[in-house]
């Protein structure tokens, strides 16, 4: 039996997966934006192991600026967490609803 | 060998993602998103991506999670969650149902339409073996997407920015909340707050 692109592709589909549904299950936003990370790394495996099976390097380019995109994309984020729960600590994605006028 | 390498790594990714999901911890959770990564990685590797598997670790686990762990500590918000209680009525009956629609549509467009990839590979870009994976790289990085490098420097630069101004402590008392500036403001607008340069503002400005 061998390893081929089907497999990563599948892992990849459920990691994504469940990346997704805890994103939209979990109130705390740190746990929140590691479900995005997750969906991130199922990306990233789906374009190396595309890459792998067409023989080209152009995913794992992809790859590359997927990571450049995650690091400033979660340093901004942490920074907005940061400022909301210097606000209102132990503030959740629920308290939304605050804004309800 | 590879099949034992890939049921590994695949049971490693899967339980640190079902970790993240179901730890009652933030901090569990990071530690479950490290193990998670991790498997990632060695997945990289036997994918003979060895350059983004380095960078995998040490961005990912060496970083951002390392971020994450810094914020949880500096916030003390590391109690525990409980995940008892569903506080919209039919959210996770529901997010597990959306969560099906997305692997079902990810798995159709990905395996059923096609019988594998297809397409042809860029002739300029071939992928050479795990031994000059890092050299490779570098070579099309830096001539086919000098400009996508060149951008990717200028997204840092801005994000390094915007994340001092965003966590900045302002001098002087917090500013009330635009709620309570509105309530204030008929008789004087500008007088919102005592306006102290420094004073009794505690912990501020030392972060």
């Amino acid at each position: 039996m061998e390893v081929t692109v089907a497999w990563y592709l599948t892992l990849g589909a459920v990691l994504f997966t469940l990346g997704a549904v805890g994103l939209l299950v979990r109130r705390n936003p740190l746990v929140m934006f590691m479900c995005v990370e997750l969906m991130l790394n199922a990306v990233n495996l789906t374009f190396v192991s595309l890459g792998d099976a067409l023989g080209d390097l152009s995913g794992q380019v992809s790859v590359f600026f997927v990571l450049v995109v995650a690091a400033a994309e979660v340093v901004v984020g942490l920074g907005i967490i940061v400022a909301i729960m210097r606000r209102r600590a132990g503030a959740t994605a629920d308290d939304l609803s605050v804004l309800r006028g | 060998m590879d099949v034992a390498v890939f049921t590994v790594c695949a049971v490693m990714v899967l339980s640190g993602a079902f970790g993240v999901l179901l730890a009652r911890n933030p901090v569990h959770a990071a530690l479950f998103l490290v193990q998670s990564v991790f498997g990632v990685a060695v997945l990289f590797l036997l994918l003979e991506a060895t350059f983004l598997a380095a960078v995998q670790v040490i961005v990912y686990a060496g970083a951002i999670v390392i971020l994450f762990l810094f914020v949880i500590m500096l916030l003390g918000v590391d109690r525990v969650d409980d995940l008892d209680v569903e506080p919209i009525a039919g959210q996770r009956p529901l997010a597990i149902v959306i969560g099906a629609g997305i692997l079902g549509t990810t798995l159709t467009a990905l395996l059923v339409a096609v019988g594998g990839p297809t397409g042809a590979p860029t002739a300029n870009a071939p992928l050479g073996d795990a031994g000059d994976n890092a050299k490779r790289l570098g070579e099309v990085l830096f001539t086919d997407y000098v400009f996508a490098v060149e951008l990717t420097a200028l997204l840092l630069t801005v994000a390094v920015v915007g994340a001092v101004v965003l966590v900045r402590r302002l001098r002087g008392p917090l500013q009330p909340l635009p709620v309570e500036a509105m309530a204030s403001e008929p008789e004087s607008p500008e007088s919102t707050g005592p306006d102290g340069e420094d004073g009794e503002t505690g912990p501020g400005g030392d972060a």
